[in-house]
């Protein structure tokens, strides 16, 4: 873990710690956004559904503040090392977390149209994806929080997990579809829940990315992906 | 020379140095200001000496052309080459190595002249120029490499005290270069000036580089940023870290490198 001896210039970890507070506010509610999203959408709750498409604005506000924040100390500050390293990937995981509230608000929105068939079988996995989407992304806000480095590493092979999900959910919709042309129209709505899901992982890790080379000045090195579907074939 | 006295880590380039210290220390009386500095100076970059008040940055700048020597009860232990030439040893001539290795200081030091033999005055001294043809073009290639010359070309007789500091500065690096030297020391030659003679003072270091050898010492961590390519980190006499600037200001190696440079000193 990196260390937090105190700057000459009190404000200035305040300002920093102002800027962390904005971060972990927005990871913590893009883990709530997803959790709802997916929660409307399997118990067919349209007014949650719509109150996740409006708190959504939240997440963007936040996003401009966070901004505001990091422009105001690189201006006043002039940071370097390991504070400019923290700044601009505060900037930058300000805007993957609000793409991340985007992602939960498209889930939110095909609640509508998927609510209008009977339930489809394979959807069961798509709320233990999005835990395991949550997981990560409350851990990589615990790694940054911390500039835990090895924290954030571990994170790196757990979207492999995510893209199997998505594996398996796109091979049993697709099959699904085959069987059930009646259920096209929903099908593919998940489909598109499981793709946003899978983006978010994919930002997530992303994310921690970034906190390992806050806390290390280091890039992490490939990560492991496995992510299938891009070849996968209805079944004949 | 001592393998562990190779100097530290990363020096990057493969050019050859223009001055090499090696195992320098330098005693101001009893009290030792300087401890086994080793460090190359290479021609195509220019190095900055960073570090807190009293780190020794300055006087590790003075003995390169050996500006401590004037201060009483000084003394330089160890070896400081130029071209792999002793600068200390007893064959070496003083005023010659100056004109070598030309100083510009903190604050505007210009003569109380014009601002013509404010340039000429060097030229002259070591016999530069035959005739005044001669001296007119040494006076108006070194205001113009020190960017000053569209300034001050109708009016070079006024005195170089009456200019303002950004130009007075300039007029001092212009008083330096006259004397076609090939490494120029710098003692935080901005502190005394506005930002925007700041600016240009920064433009024309970037200008001069690859010309001269150039260090620079200064306190404003940013302008070292942006007009070196090399950054050396003194603290308590001894030099902490010496790297490619790129690499000091956004990943220094040292816990004392990294405290420094982000405003967590002390």
């Amino acid at each position: 873990m990196a260390e937090f001896s105190a700057h000459t210039v009190k404000s200035f970890d305040e300002d920093i710690a102002q800027l962390r507070a904005l971060i972990t506010r927005m990871g913590g509610l893009c883990e709530t956004q997803i959790s709802d999203a997916v929660d409307a959408l399997v118990n067919r709750n349209l007014e949650a559904a719509a109150v996740v498409v409006e708190n959504d604005k939240r997440l963007d506000a936040l996003e401009a503040e966070a901004e505001a924040q990091a422009l105001r100390i690189i201006a006043l500050r002039a940071p370097l090392a390991g504070d400019l390293r923290e700044i601009v990937a505060a900037l930058k995981i300000a805007g993957v977390m609000e793409r991340i509230g985007d992602y939960a608000k498209n889930i939110a929105k095909r609640a509508t149209v998927v609510a209008q068939s009977k339930p489809i079988a394979p959807a069961v996995i798509i709320p233990e994806m999005a835990r395991a989407v949550v997981e990560i992304i409350r851990d990589t806000l615990d790694a940054f929080v911390d500039r835990d480095a090895e924290k954030a590493k571990a994170i790196l092979s757990r979207d492999q997990q995510v893209d199997e999900y998505y594996n398996a959910l796109f091979r049993s919709l697709l099959t699904f579809m085959m069987e059930n042309p009646h259920y096209i129209t929903p099908s593919s709505h998940l489909l598109f829940v499981a793709k946003n899901l899978e983006r978010i992982g994919d930002h997530a890790t992303s994310v921690a990315e970034m906190v390992y080379f806050t806390a290390t000045g280091q890039r992490p090195g490939e990560r492991p992906k496995n992510d299938f579907t891009s070849t996968i074939y209805a079944p004949q | 020379m001592n393998p562990n006295s190779a100097p530290n880590p990363a020096m990057g380039h493969n050019n050859v140095p223009k001055m090499t210290a090696r195992d320098v220390n330098v005693f101001y009386g009893q009290k030792q200001a300087i401890r086994n500095v080793s460090i190359d100076v290479t021609s195509d970059n220019v190095t900055a000496f960073i570090g807190p008040s009293g780190c020794g940055k300055s006087t590790f700048l003075r003995c390169l052309n050996r500006m401590n020597d004037t201060v009483d009860g000084a003394r330089v232990e160890g070896r400081i080459e130029l071209d792999a030439q002793d600068i200390y040893a007893p064959a070496m001539d003083v005023v010659q190595l100056r004109a070598r290795v030309g100083m510009v200081f903190q604050k505007p030091n210009p003569f109380p002249k014009s601002i013509y033999e404010n340039v000429a005055y060097g030229p002259r001294i070591h016999g530069l120029a035959q005739a005044k043809a001669d001296m007119d073009n040494i006076v108006e290639s070194a205001l113009r490499r020190a960017g000053l010359w569209e300034e001050v070309k109708d009016r070079l007789g006024e005195s170089g005290t009456a200019m303002s500091g950004g130009q007075q500065q300039r007029l001092c690096i212009a008083r330096a270069i006259a004397v076609d030297p090939e490494v120029i020391l710098m003692d935080e030659p901005c502190s005394a000036l506005d930002p925007i003679a700041t600016a240009r003072i920064e433009e024309l270091i970037d200008e001069l580089r690859g010309r001269y050898a150039i260090v620079i010492v200064t306190h404003n961590m940013q302008q070292a940023a942006r007009v070196s390519q090399k950054t050396a980190f003194f603290h308590l006499g001894t030099l902490v870290e010496y790297d490619d600037t790129s690499a000091i200001f956004t990943n220094p190696r040292e816990t004392r490198t990294k405290d420094y440079i982000t405003g967590r000193y002390g």
